[in-house]
């Protein structure tokens, strides 16, 4: 870094230069040539076009990321940026309010929101009907799924600081809890719903009540393996979850009772639609945006709350917290279990959607993307954690269909494997560029007009 | 004469194996500013700890406006009317001034936030103008006045300081230890405060007392312990010296 900030233009394009020169030998021996299967044994089929092309990126990455550092160095020189330091920096005159970027975080949610809301409208007319729209919708609906699960383990992880890699399994216990009693009970979803939210919020709490003295590192471990447990008993318990087969023909979700269904008694007879399949997939929609809208306003309204400031303040120094008369076994219990309920609802929502639910869906991988996407975010900020759930979900899925890339890589290559690389890479930038996460800046609770406020009656004091 | 308002009989504090406090008696009254001295390591933060509960006493009892609070839970005896501004201040550095008050007020779900607000905001106005920035940009003498200032937004019966004047400039020492006083003076707020200040300390304070390996050596009125030559050979002159040959001194 300190080089950064008084290199010229040559050293960088030397620098640049000198990581593609070392991208190029590691290419030589990895991704030059192809063993391929030929007429008599192995043939090798050079791809030098692959490896100009992945020297060039590395480049101009390379180039792209000096020039940024070297901005932010010397912007960092003239203005040094208190809002973001948890340290004391000794630049009082501009530290005195919240930065102007804030404004970001302010609009971007209701954006967020607005965008959502009509997505499935905006697909409708863009790709010409329902049915055709039907791939975004569902990709929205998978979104929105991570953007649910993210806000709510954004409460455990991101406000109350603690580290939970087992989030998956409350996710499960909702899905297993929805999938169970509509089965076997013949339940109704509404009726299971607020259920599967409680059954997981009370294995959040029978989980929280032995292990939450336990910090940081260790409370990470025994939360991953409560995941693994929860994943092997759904395995092994084959009586009643059904075993590694799962449990499939779950019902359907209904519009309040009233089924999706051609028919004089169906939704489409009731609102006086003729019957489109696709009636279904919105509604499922907009109920799991309601469930994603109500995990952020519950979020929201809590964090101005005592109770969630006190989440935040255990995050930031647990004896300061003690000390000041806050039970912080009762407060840390609370937010594991408010996020174990979310995830519960997500969980059945995901059962209603899919109408099957098998131990699979709920491995290690899936509490490693949600706690991503909640790192990437920017702990504790709502709309950070909707970005990054687009971008971790949405982004593999849009390489998919970026064709172009195959005239570059050539015919047998498919974006899609890449998932993981790319998912890596992300991290590794992230960690450059935005060590604190996409959206770091932390919003007050307090408004400035209350300040204001209490500014000037002092004023009229004679104190001011 | 009333009970103490504070009072330790025999208290004892490990860590681990290592004695940090070694039967500690030690009375504060109510409306007094008692301030604790001694040398680096002498267990002051240990005994301000002790009676938070972390570490526990291991033996002694702590009572705190008659109730015995040895072996409550730290959050129980705050909310008894206890508060503290740490060693090493402790204030939420990613909050705000304004929420890290807030904190302080929790225990009372907020219900006198404004008048207390106000109060704080007239004993350091320099909070004022801050309100809104991050605590943990704020300068040293402001953090310390800022930790201050979450203590008495819990609206305490006794407001314990470890050495506030930490690492402070002259005139911000001054600064504090003015609010300190007057906090006494015209709210009657018992106050116990630990210091390395010694001279400071005890030109405030009513009563002193002094700490060497655990032990209280020696206490009295604190102009006394001002005029005592082994505390000034000890504490107000020429820094400190080495604490065995201070106890020595103080018990011979
Ligand atoms: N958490 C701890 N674990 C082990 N030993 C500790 C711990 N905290 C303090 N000690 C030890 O207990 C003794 C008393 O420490 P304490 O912090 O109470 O001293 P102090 O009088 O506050 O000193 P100072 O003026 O430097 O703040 C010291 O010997 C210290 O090393
Ligand atoms: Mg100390």
């Amino acid at each position: 870094m300190a080089a950064a900030s008084s290199a010229s233009p040559a050293a960088i394009l030397k620098d640049a230069g000198l990581f593609a020169l070392v991208a190029f030998g590691l290419c030589v021996p990895i991704v030059s040539h192809r063993t391929d299967l030929g007429a008599d044994g192995l043939e090798l089929t050079p791809r030098w076009g692959l490896v100009a092309g992945l020297c060039a990126a590395i480049f101009a990455v390379r180039l792209v990321q000096r020039l940024v550092l070297e901005r932010r160095a010397a912007r960092a020189v003239l203005t040094p940026s208190p809002h973001q330091a948890t340290e004391p920096v000794g630049a009082e005159p501009n530290a005195a309010q919240y930065p102007s970027s804030l404004g970001l975080p302010r609009l971007g949610l209701p954006l967020f929101v607005g965008f959502a809301l009509f997505l499935p409208l905006i697909a409708a007319l863009a790709s010409g009907g329902l049915s055709p729209a039907r791939y975004w919708i569902d990709l929205g609906i998978l979104i929105l799924t991570y953007v649910m699960l993210g806000w709510g383990l954004n409460i455990v992880v991101g406000l109350a600081g603690l580290l939970d890699l087992g989030y998956v399994a409350f996710y499960a216990v909702g899905a297993y809890s929805y999938a169970l009693l509509s089965t076997v009970f013949g339940l109704s979803f509404w009726v299971c719903l607020p259920l599967a939210g409680l059954f997981a919020g009370l294995w959040g709490v029978m989980l929280g009540f032995p292990v939450l003295r336990l910090r940081g590192d260790y409370l990470a471990i025994v939360t991953l393996a409560f995941g693994e447990i929860i994943r092997l008993v759904l395995i092994n318990w084959t009586d009643v979850t059904g075993g590694s087969a799962g449990i499939s023909s779950i019902p359907r979700a209904t519009f309040f009772g009233v089924p999706f269904k051609a028919g004089p008694d169906g939704f489409s007879a009731l609102v006086g639609l003729p019957f489109d399949p696709m009636h279904r997939i919105v509604f499922l929609y907009y109920l799991i945006l309601a469930l994603a809208l109500l995990t952020s306003l519950v979020t929201l309204r809590l964090r101005r709350l005592p109770l969630g400031r006190a989440w935040e303040a255990l995050r930031e120094d647990e004896i300061a917290c003690r000390s000041l008369g806050i039970d912080t076994t009762k407060t840390k219990l609370t937010a594991f279990a408010l996020g174990a309920m979310f995830g519960g609802f997500a969980g059945s929502f995901f059962a209603v959607r899919q109408g099957f639910v098998s131990p699979e869906s709920f491995n290690f991988l899936e509490s490693a993307i949600i706690l991503a996407i909640v790192v990437l975010g920017g702990m504790g900020s709502q709309l950070g954690v909707a970005v990054a759930a687009v971008a971790m979900v949405g982004g593999p899925e849009l390489l998919r269909n970026l064709g172009f890339l195959k005239a570059v890589f050539g015919e047998g290559f498919d974006p899609n494997e890449f998932r993981l690389l790319l998912f890596g890479l992300a991290m590794v930038a992230m960690m450059i560029w935005r060590p604190r996460g996409l959206i770091s800046d932390r919003m007050p609770t307090v408004a400035l007009g209350q300040r204001k406020a209490i500014g000037k009656d002092l004023v009229r004091e004679g104190h001011g | 004469m009333n009970a103490p308002l504070l009072s330790l009989r025999g208290v004892s504090a490990y860590y681990g194996s290592v004695a940090a406090l070694r039967g500690v008696d030690l009375d504060v009254n109510e409306g007094e500013i008692v301030t604790l001295i001694g040398a680096n390591g002498a267990g002051k933060s240990t005994l301000m700890m002790t009676v938070f509960g972390a570490p526990r006493a291991r033996s002694g009892t702590i009572a705190f406006a008659g109730e015995d609070i040895t072996a409550r839970p730290t959050h129980a005896i705050a909310r008894l009317g206890l508060a503290q501004s740490p060693e090493g201040r402790r204030v939420f550095p990613r909050m705000s001034v304004q929420e890290n008050l807030q904190m302080g007020a929790a225990l009372h779900g907020g219900r006198y936030f404004g008048q207390d607000l106000e109060k704080v905001c007239t004993l350091f106005p320099r909070l004022k103008e801050r309100l809104n920035q991050r605590a943990g940009t704020m300068s040293g003498g402001e953090q310390q006045m800022l930790a201050i200032g979450r203590a008495l937004m819990s609206r305490p019966r006794l407001l314990m300081l470890d050495e506030p004047s930490l690492g402070l400039a002259p005139l911000v020492v001054k600064q504090i230890f003015s609010a300190i006083s007057a906090l006494n003076r015209e709210e009657g707020m018992t106050i116990f405060l630990v210091e390395q200040n010694a001279y400071h300390a005890l030109k405030l304070a009513h009563r002193g007392s002094v700490l060497v390996n655990g032990r209280i050596t020696l206490s009295g009125p604190a102009r006394a312990l001002l005029d005592d030559p082994s505390i000034k050979a000890a504490y107000l002159e020429g820094g400190h010296a080495p604490t065995a040959s201070v106890g020595e001194g103080v018990q011979a």
